[in-house]
């Protein structure tokens, strides 16, 4: 029993290093995948219809929950921004400053791109998992169709629309804070749009942009990558979305952290 | 004609295909047979170009799996269809949708005319009236007849059947076997069929490929795999206690 327990404890220490060669490996993996995305494409006609389905499933039937999220998010960021502000030589046209730039630079880009990885990136997931899973995958390679190209290419042509759904999060986001900060009292409407335009840097918008679209190619793909290679039944679909969530989620963060010490540094 | 020349395949350590030759004829529905585990599906998937076999040769009438290039190897496989064990239906599609796909990907046809064929398939496989429904809204069996038809719809030369009639009930499962075999002498395409349904065996087998650990154990048609001594087939054959009382009766001449 003392031997065996020494055993898995000696083997114990290279569980990281295999964490680590899996992930590698799969690093690996997912740039082949991308290069095989670009390869060998679909007829057009096909291809136009897929793209237009695509643009419908993973933006347009995002927009509710996204506008739900901002308007509320913007709100509460008003509000504790404004109970933090106890000290009276602070303006009050601050409160509107600190929530434009909140929603602008990290909310709207990377939290909505997080809470996306949820919905978009589980859906994808799961409906190329569910594809694999009843070899709906296998009958498209034998007709010869490159099924990477036909089910992953629309998806990240979809997501490139994903800017759209972040403008409209930052408006909504704006829409809530001026609700919650003029309507609950905490500062008056005409300090609000004075703050809102004090100070703007128009490129933080751009930065926020530069940083959904990559969101998007990583929402599109990430998910996508982890539907595609999945093996097993209907209970792994289950698992796959789980784990290309928390990736996604990794994956998002981190580049965030690369792009802004790129671009705003 | 399809012709298997000593076939390998192995996963790691594991030997599943040794050596496998073998030929299937056009215009003949021919059966790979064998228990579970016997390589049935591997032999079926390397024939597919699902697998990539260690050493061996698949030819596809005069032409080598092996020596096509990949832009050759893509226009092989529009001369193919396959049935599915489970159908392979696309969900998202309806069967008028999913029959009319392979046009759409190949065919430069309008799509009046697309349509045409599909609703002529369609008929050929008994399926009317279903062309606006989902494959969640139709049976097993239909959907194994929409499989059938999307196989068949660009008029391949080869058609390839995994396991076609299982988790069907034995009449529905008699009526695809008679399809399967009706198509395959009405555009007379070479037809391979991965089966352990014995009544298939006895209804269509006019070649049977009996595999056991990986090798063709026994090769015939089903005019006289009831006669054979070989005991690996006659032991898979008659493993049911029906097939078994039916063997007893005809060696006593009832």
């Amino acid at each position: 029993m003392l031997k065996l327990n020494k055993k898995r404890s000696f083997f114990s220490i290279f569980k990281p290093l295999f964490f680590l060669m899996k992930n590698i490996n799969n690093i690996g993996r997912y740039f082949i995948m991308i290069k095989d995305v670009f390869k060998r494409f679909t007829k057009g006609s096909v291809l136009r219809s897929l793209i237009v389905q695509e643009i419908h499933d993973l933006t347009v039937r995002s927009l509710g929950i996204v506008v739900f999220i901002s308007f509320f998010i913007g709100a509460v960021i008003t509000i504790q921004t404004a109970l933090n502000l106890s000290n009276p030589l602070i303006p009050k046209s601050l409160i509107a400053f600190a929530g434009r730039q909140s929603i602008i630079l990290e909310f709207s880009p990377t939290f909505i791109s997080i809470i996306m990885a949820g919905k978009v990136g589980s859906y994808i997931t799961s409906s190329i998992g569910t594809m694999r899973v009843t070899e709906q995958i296998d009958a498209l390679e034998i007709m010869g169709i490159n099924s990477l190209n036909y089910l992953v290419f629309p998806k990240i042509v979809g997501m490139m629309f994903y800017p759209f759904v972040i403008a409209i999060s930052m408006f909504m986001g704006i829409v809530g804070a001026y609700f919650a900060g003029v309507f609950g009292g905490f500062v008056d409407g005409n300090l609000f749009l004075q703050g809102l335009q004090e100070d703007f840097i128009s490129f933080h918008v751009v930065y926020a942009f530069i940083k959904t679209v990559v969101f998007a190619f990583i929402l599109a793909t990430v998910p996508a990558f982890y539907g595609f290679y999945m093996k097993g039944g209907s209970l792994e679909v289950g698992k796959a979305s789980t784990t290309s969530f928390v990736w996604t989620s990794v994956i998002i963060i981190v580049t965030n952290y690369i792009i802004t010490q790129l671009l705003l540094s | 004609m399809i012709k298997v020349e000593n076939l390998h395949k192995t996963f790691g350590e594991l030997d599943v295909l040794k050596g496998i030759s073998t030929t299937f004829e056009q215009g003949q529905t021919n059966l790979i047979i064998g228990q579970s585990g016997s390589g049935k599906t591997v032999f079926l998937k390397c024939m597919l170009g699902l697998f990539v076999p260690e050493k061996g040769n698949i030819c596809y009438g005069d032409m080598k799996y092996r020596e096509l290039t990949p832009s050759q190897k893509r226009e092989l496989r529009k001369q193919i269809g396959m049935v599915f064990q489970g159908g392979a239906l696309f969900d998202s599609m309806t069967v008028e949708q999913n029959v009319m796909f392979p046009l759409q990907m190949f065919s430069d046809g309008t799509k009046s005319e697309m349509l045409d064929r599909v609703n002529e398939v369609l008929k050929r496989v008994n399926l009317i009236n279903a062309n606006h429904k989902f494959p969640s809204e139709i049976s097993g069996g239909m959907q194994k007849r929409v499989s059938i038809a999307r196989a068949v719809v660009n008029r391949p030369k080869f058609l390839f059947c995994d396991e076609p009639n299982s988790g069907l009930d034995p009449k529905t499962a008699t009526v695809i076997d008679n399809l399967i075999q009706e198509i395959t002498h009405e555009f007379n395409i070479t037809t391979v069929v991965n089966t352990h349904d014995m009544n298939s065996v006895f209804e269509i087998g006019e070649k049977i490929v009996y595999l056991e650990n990986g090798k063709i154990a026994w090769e015939g048609d089903n005019t006289i795999i009831h006669k054979t001594d070989n005991e690996a087939v006659t032991r898979f054959v008659y493993s049911s206690e029906l097939y078994k009382k039916v063997r007893i009766a005809q060696q006593k001449g009832y």
